[in-house]
């Protein structure tokens, strides 16, 4: 047995956690602006990582060599397949109920979820059956003391962060930014404001989508097998992470996803069951004891 | 005072009995249909019982399945493993009526205890929770070695039946019923219409929301049981997310908050599934395509999504078959 | 005099920084009509949630009839002896104004869940009592003839008096009545202070309502209490009230005054 806190699992744990951020900033930027919870987000997640499977395929010959290159029209490509089908769903399916009952959306998301993984395995071109994920860029491992640090690593952590970096710029110093927060506060002011409510909604999903679809890419390249499916469990956790960051809050979604990842990556090396359980004991405990997660504002009810 | 007359609910569930079993003597109803029949009994006891929780009550459960795990897992358990029953022994009915019983007992213990998170959250959060709750329990089907793990528990001796389960289905559907037109019933109902005003004349919301739970949990239970012993398998697989949410399209189907609706949605996409497994399969067949079973949910999951864009009240709405319905006592 | 009714002392109540109520002193004896006004926001709505116990005070204490009530669950309050009614109108929408009122009645009916389910005679009987209640009050808001309908098809005059009806049908002690002339006509607004009035003469109910109607206010209090910002700028007879120049200043602003 080794040491209490080992440095390998730290390491594990990050690179998952970032997968799980990826996703978790769609859950809580969706949530803080329709206050839906939108299951088929994990969705997105696994239509990213066929989409960058496809695209390795379609442009592996013609850029071949430049590894660089084509990762980059992978992750373009990934980003923007997931971000399209986020705004398609948003359009067709969330967009008639959004002044419904909140449970009726809510149960349109469990709809969308189920006929995307549906239709994914249903269709004989995808299939229901596991895929290996190509090598789209070969891993090498860097030792560093007694941990291994492999390229990939070093590439979710970067690009999870470039991203992250990226989204709270765009949401401190834009227009679209201040409009996307104007809006989570009071959808009604917003309007009378003049922000079109609707745009801003779009642009949400399509920026949620968009990181689902990076992480699909991310967590093919990491963990090299895909299937219609693989995005149910990633979704629960990334939403669990943004429960326990705070839902509705952009750095509490990043905060309870690295939380979550290092939480999974130590509970399974130590039990595999309470590995697959410790995300729902998170859940309930934090729905027990801080509703309103780490980071979370109280919203109170008006009486 | 008038005559009290002959319960109506009663009479047509008689009616449907000999009918069925007539048509079954004279081969009309083969042993497949009659399969069906008895599916969707089961699925009337489970989509009632989950009507009792989100449709009455207006609380929201998405591991509606769990509880229907426990009960038969507990029940089976209890069956196969530890009195060793057999449906050729005279007397052993009577012992699997009581594993059914223990087996709707243990779910309503689970359902107590989900029933607590439900005091403090709402909607969506509540959702998660019970999806959560749901997960945990089927995650622990799958981890126990005792009943089998990932392979299941198999062997189970078949006491299901088109009359035991016409009688537990019947039954679970008069109690069901009565609850709901009670002044307890009514008291449910205040929660799902308004929450805070519900508390403010007086009822102790609490209560009856993990009131709605227990009950709702304790008859999944019984399908559970039913359900186990009629396929003769309990498996984790049967309990999981999307056969919680296959239940979740019938009472929505049916109508939130009408019992006539989940038993006309629970017959009706019962027969409505086995009609797409056939016709795909046949579909399959006849062109060589690779249609895949898959197919079926996906129809599945857009007749969820039309539901909610296109017919948000399902079937009945919120109203009762006289059929259902009991009159006022005046 | 008789010990009050309800007795509120040092009632202070913070959401997060901002003081919404503070250092609210009240005594309201058994049978009177009490007027709780103040400009928007001045912690009117506040008061009545924290003496049903929707909020728990931050200080202070309330009792009711002698016990103390203070942070105790909202329907234990309502077992005390305390209705309400609210600003914006929370009815049972999909269920009938017979319905309605029954659940008002609920808390004080006996039969278990078993003598339920199998209907015994008890629980018929009892059932019967209670539609016969009902009904009764119904027929005293002048509403029968709308027993059987969704309470969400009545018009809104008839929304007001059905929820009354139902804060009566817990058979209370004390009314807590929220802005009840909110949206009516002229002639609604007289028909609602006759309907005040009798609450208290026949119905032997004390009223405390906040009102901005001043027809009614002036018309039906007997005692008026004016807070702003959460803290008590006048109370008296109307007349006093009425002029009093902090009062005037509250809702007119300093030059008004």
């Amino acid at each position: 047995m080794g040491p209490l806190i080992n440095p390998q699992q730290i390491i594990n744990g990050l690179q998952l956690g970032s997968i799980y951020a990826l996703i978790a900033l769609g859950y809580t930027m969706v949530y803080g602006i329709v206050r839906l919870i939108n299951f088929a987000h994990g969705d997105f997640f696994m239509i990213g990582a066929y989409a960058a499977y496809a695209a390795f395929f379609a442009f592996n010959a013609m850029v071949a060599g430049r590894t660089g290159t084509l990762a980059f029209i992978v992750l373009v490509i990934a980003m923007a397949t997931s971000a399209s089908v986020a705004w398609l769903a948003n359009k067709l399916a969330y967009k008639p109920l959004r002044y419904k009952p909140k449970l009726s959306s809510l149960i349109t998301a469990i709809g969308v979820s189920m006929f995307i993984e549906y239709f994914f395995s249903a269709f004989p071109a995808i299939g229901a059956s596991y895929r290996a994920f190509p090598e789209i860029i070969p891993r090498r491992d860097i030792h560093i003391g007694p941990a291994v640090v492999s390229n990939l690593v070093l590439i979710d952590l970067a690009v999870a962060a470039i991203l992250m970096i990226g989204l709270t710029l765009l949401v401190r110093r834009t227009t679209l930014g201040k409009a996307m927060r104007a809006v989570s506060q009071d959808k009604d002011a917003a309007r009378l404001m003049g922000i079109d409510i609707e745009m801003v909604i779009s642009f949400t999903f399509l920026i949620g989508g968009a990181f689902a679809g990076a992480a699909g890419l991310l967590a093919g390249m990491t963990y090299p097998r895909i299937f219609p499916y693989m995005g149910i469990l990633p979704g629960l956790k990334a939403f669990i992470a943004a429960v326990l960051g705070g839902i509705g809050n952009i750095p509490g979604a990043m905060l309870g996803a690295y939380i979550m990842g290092i939480a999974e990556t130590f509970a399974s090396a130590y039990n595999s069951l309470i590995g697959e359980g410790i995300a729902f004991a998170i859940l309930i405990l934090v729905l027990l004891i801080r509703p309103t997660g780490l980071l979370g504002e109280k919203i109170a009810d008006k009486i | 005072m008038k005559l009290q007359k002959f319960p109506r609910f009663l009479a047509v569930v008689i009616l449907f009995y000999a009918v069925i079993e007539i048509l079954f003597k004279l081969d009309v109803v083969n042993g497949y249909l009659l399969h069906i029949i008895n599916l969707s009994l089961i699925y009337v006891i489970l989509a009632t019982s989950l009507n009792l929780i989100n449709g009455i009550t207006g609380q929201f459960s998405l591991g509606h399945m769990g509880f229907a795990g426990v009960g038969a897992y507990v029940s089976a358990a209890l069956s196969t493993l530890v009195f060793k029953l057999s449906p050729s022994k005279p007397g052993d009915m009577l012992v699997f009526v009581g594993c059914i019983v223990a087996g709707g007992l243990a779910a309503a213990v689970v359902g107590l205890l989900i029933g607590f998170p439900s005091l403090r959250l709402k909607g969506d959060y509540l959702a998660i929770v019970t999806l959560g709750f749901g997960e945990i329990i089927r995650t622990a089907f799958n981890n126990l070695d005792v009943v089998g793990g990932p392979r299941g528990l198999l062997g189970i001796p078949k006491f299901s039946n088109f009359t035991t389960i016409i009688i537990a289905s019947a039954l679970s559907v008069v109690v069901i019923r009565n609850l709901i037109q009670s002044s307890h019933g009514r008291a449910m109902l205040s929660i799902r219409e308004n929450e805070v005003a519900a508390e403010l004349v007086g009822i102790d919301t609490t209560r009856y929301k993990v009131m709605a739970f227990t009950f709702g949990a304790f008859f999944a239970g019984i399908a559970g049981g039913l359900l186990a012993h009629l396929i003769q398998l309990a498996h984790p697989t049967q309990f999981g997310f999307i056969k919680s949410v296959e239940v979740l399209i019938m009472i929505y189907a049916g109508g939130v908050g009408s019992i006539t609706g989940s038993i006309l949605a629970a017959f009706g996409l019962t027969f409505l599934s086995e009609g797409l497994r056939l016709g795909i399969r046949s579909l399959a067949d006849a062109t060589g395509l690779p249609i895949g079973g898959e197919w079926r949910m996906v129809i599945y999951a857009l007749l969820l999504i039309f539901i909610m864009l296109f017919r948000n009240e399902g079937l009945m709405g919120t109203k009762e078959s006289k059929i259902i319905e009991l009159p006022e006592v005046e | 005099m008789s010990a009050p009714l309800l007795k509120i002392e040092k009632l202070t109540h913070y959401f997060g920084g901002l003081k919404a109520v503070s250092d609210f002193n009240f005594e309201i004896p058994e049978g009177s009509i009490y007027g709780l006004i103040g400009p928007n926001g001045s912690g009117k709505t506040t008061t009545f949630n924290l003496i049903t116990g929707i909020y728990t005070p931050t200080e202070g204490k309330i009792s009711f009839q002698g016990h103390d009530i203070t942070g105790q669950k909202p329907f234990r309050i309502v077992h005390r002896g305390i209705a309400r009614t609210f600003q914006n109108l929370r009815i049972f929408g999909n269920l009938s104004a017979l319905d309605n009122i029954r659940i008002a009645r609920h808390y004080t009916t006996r039969s278990g869940l078993v003598s339920s389910i199998l209907r015994m005679p008890s629980f018929k009987a009892e059932e019967r009592q209670v539609r016969k209640e009902a009904l009764e009050l119904l027929d005293l808001m002048h509403l029968s003839h709308r027993a059987t309908e969704k309470a969400k098809n009545l018009p809104y005059g008839e929304l007001r008096r059905l929820e009354i009806a139902r804060a009566l049908a817990t058979k209370p002690r004390l009314i807590l009545l929220d802005e009840p002339a909110a949206g009516m006509n002229p002639k609604e607004v007289d028909d609602l202070m006759h309907l005040i009035l009798r609450i208290r003469n026949e119905f032997k109910v004390t009223v405390f309502l906040i009102e901005h109607h001043m027809k009614v206010v002036m018309g039906i209090c007997e005692r008026i209490k004016v807070i702003d910002f959460g803290e008590t700028i006048a109370e008296g007879l109307p007349e006093e009230v009425k002029n009093h120049p902090k009062v005037l200043e509250a809702y007119l602003g300093k030059r008004g005054a």
